[in-house]
């Protein structure tokens, strides 16, 4: 366990590394001019010769990466141009809302996911079965912003104009100040990624399912004389989370493309909607800052799904 | 160069023998992708979604025409028909059958002209990331070493970059277009297929009909493309047809987003971006959210179809032909 341990992790900060790289390249090697983004549109050329200057675009690439580096890694993300915050601190105000989006959505989609995908595999080709699948890849095909604004026509505003109580139609209100309205808040954006998300799980759950219950070993449970519910969920379910726990891995970079879709939607100034204002202000620092930090979420997320996913089943660790 | 002599020598030895026969009628040999073909077209669903898509690409293929006997152009606004006095859409008439946009132009054209831009967008960057994938899957499995080392690596970086980001990264360093938003889907989408691929060919280079395409001294690159490279085309084609809707849809969220195709072009994206504003006008939310839904959905359909028609297991054809 602790080499593999050691492995994971080194391969998490040379990916991390190459992100630096990546994002480094892309906003100041890039043939686009940095120093006159940032000078402005009416800038003088001597105006630009100065912020080329406080910024050390005038350096060779490799002294400014280092800088770049060494700063990142004093955890300064540096200002931002539109309102002067620092980076690190406009994230810190934002994580809250993004983190209760995420966090409410995955409990809610893989108790979801797992669930119906329990039900249809232990019924193959029932009623509830074919209903369950055809309703899992309609949800899957749906893109996540047509969901979402389709429930914010349905339970806000339909239900706002019949007069009827809704649901609120954008905004945060933090657990702290008041807890049932987060919970009124956080309701159509669980539910929207949940839905979407949960799909994917009912599909997989069902397969690895349908193919853990015909081995010899759920037979000789049900022999035994166990209970339907034990065999199901204490011997075939054990197995069957291996595929799932990837797949988990997997849908954590996804989900946060779905974190911006969600929060644009609503209105929720969480992370990602902090993304997209800061293209609108061509607040590049920001954008640097969220790009590094989700990616980095990442990773670090992925590392976990992993070392969970070696305890879940032995044989990974041996590769 | 003999060989064209000994193949019509083998094919006419062939036409000599009378070809084998089950009560009178002949028993004719099926390939793989005759099969695949045969299964396909039983399949109900897979045939409702083939005509759905085929409706979809020819609404997209007409929109001039659409334009045409509405008599209205994307981008021609109405200010005074088209418009409520107070500025916003109006509904579905005999004038505007699916309703104006917030700018009173007419929804039906501009949704017409938006699936070119799905379409265009889903087809072009899963063929590129199909084809980027393939080769790259083919030179790593077969290869190996230090080259598979490469682009494994490679690979695995670019599954796990969030692309979402990084396409808005992009975005915002040289600007929404469409290419760009192309350029970001495939670069996105190839490393799934390199990494499926691979996995196949892996196994492919160890069969006897590799070592003897080896032992008669073929090139690598002629047994990585003549070779193994049928071998895992179907694996491909399943691929390539759940991509394309993959990429369909993120083309549509980089719209949404305002980091797609940039205004006043129309996407089924930009389209609802705009529709968000004006809750009361449901025909604006409706008709390219529905469009949009059955684009993706016809193709995952398809494509699980597809998929199931490749896989053996699932082979009704088979127990048919056995029974009968």
């Amino acid at each position: 366990m602790g080499r593999f341990l050691v492995r994971r992790i080194s391969l998490g900060a040379l990916v991390l590394w190459i992100i630096t790289i990546l994002v480094f390249v892309m906003f100041f090697v890039a043939p686009n001019d940095v120093a006159h983004n940032i000078a402005g549109r009416n800038a003088t050329p001597a105006t630009v010769a100065n912020v080329r200057r406080t910024l050390g675009l005038d350096q060779p690439i490799v002294t400014q990466y280092w800088h770049f580096l060494t700063r990142l890694l004093h955890g300064n993300l540096g200002q931002s141009y539109y309102t002067q915050q620092p980076v690190a601190s406009i994230l810190k105000s934002r994580l809250p809302a993004t983190l209760s989006i995420m966090v409410g959505a995955a409990v809610i989609w893989m108790l979801l996911g797992v669930s119906s995908g329990i039900i249809s595999a232990i019924r193959p080709r029932s009623v509830a079965d074919r209903g369950l699948t055809t309703f899992a890849l309609f949800f899957y095909s749906l893109p996540t912003f047509v969901l979402g604004l389709a429930m914010l026509n349905v339970f806000f505003y339909q239900l706002h104009t019949h007069g009827w109580p809704n649901l609120p139609g954008s905004g945060y209100v933090p657990l702290t100040q008041d807890p049932y309205q987060w919970f009124l808040h956080m309701i159509l954006p669980w539910v929207t990624l949940a839905l979407l998300l949960a799909a994917t799980y009912t599909r997989l759950t069902r397969g690895a399912m349908l193919d853990v219950l015909g081995e010899d070993y759920i037979r000789t449970a049900r022999a035994k004389g166990l209970g339907e519910g034990r065999v199901v969920l204490r011997h075939g379910l054990r197995s069957a989370l291996t595929p799932i726990v990837t797949q988990f891995g997997i849908d954590l970079g996804t989900l946060v493309g779905n974190l911006v879709v969600t929060e644009t939607v609503f209105g929720i100034s969480g992370v990602g909607k902090l993304a997209i204002d800061s293209i609108t202000n061509q607040d590049l620092p920001v954008i640097i800052g969220v790009v590094i930090c989700a990616s980095a979420s990442v990773v670090i997320m992925n590392i976990v799904v992993d070392i969970a996913y070696a305890l879940l089943d032995p044989r990974v660790r041996l590769n | 160069m003999t060989r064209p002599v000994e193949t019509e020598l083998l094919t006419s030895e062939l036409d000599a023998e009378l070809p084998p026969t089950v009560g009178g009628v002949a028993i004719e040999g099926r390939s793989a992708y005759q099969l695949v073909w045969l299964r396909l077209r039983q399949d109900r669903v897979a045939m409702a979604s083939a005509i759905m898509i085929a409706l979809i690409a020819l609404f997209a293929l007409f929109a001039p025409l659409v334009a045409h006997f509405t008599g209205h152009s994307v981008n021609q606004e109405f200010h005074r028909i088209g418009e409520n006095p107070d500025g916003s859409p109006k509904g579905p008439s005999h004038i505007f059958v699916w309703g104006t946009d917030d700018q009173g132009r007419d929804l039906l054209v501009r949704c017409a002209y938006g699936a070119r831009i799905s379409l265009e967008a889903g087809l072009i960057a899963t063929a590129i990331a199909v084809f980027v994938g393939t080769t790259v899957g083919l030179a790593s499995g077969y290869l190996g070493k230090i080259v598979d080392t490469i682009l494994s690596r490679t690979t695995d970086l670019v599954l796990a970059l969030p692309y979402l980001l990084f396409a808005i990264a992009l975005v915002a360093v040289v600007g929404p277009s469409l290419g760009i938003a192309i350029a970001v889907i495939a670069f996105f989408s190839w490393a799934s297929v390199g990494r499926i691929v691979r996995g196949q060919v892996l196994s492919l280079r160890e069969r006897e009909f590799v070592e003897a395409a080896r032992s008669l001294g073929a090139s690598s690159m002629r047994i990585m493309f003549i070779d193994v490279l049928p071998n895992v085309l179907a694996q491909v084609v399943v691929l390539a047809s759940l991509l394309i809707p993959s990429a369909i849809v993120f083309e549509a969220t980089l719209s949404y987003l305002g980091l797609g195709v940039p205004p006043p072009t129309p996407s089924w994206g930009n389209i609802i971006a705009d529709a968000q504003n004006y809750q009361e006008a449901w025909w604006f939310l409706l008709f390219p959210g529905i469009l949009l839904l059955l684009t993706t959905l016809s193709f995952n359909l398809l494509g699980d179809a597809i998929r199931d028609a490749f896989d053996p297991r699932g082979d009704q054809m088979f127990a048919r032909t056995k029974k009968g």
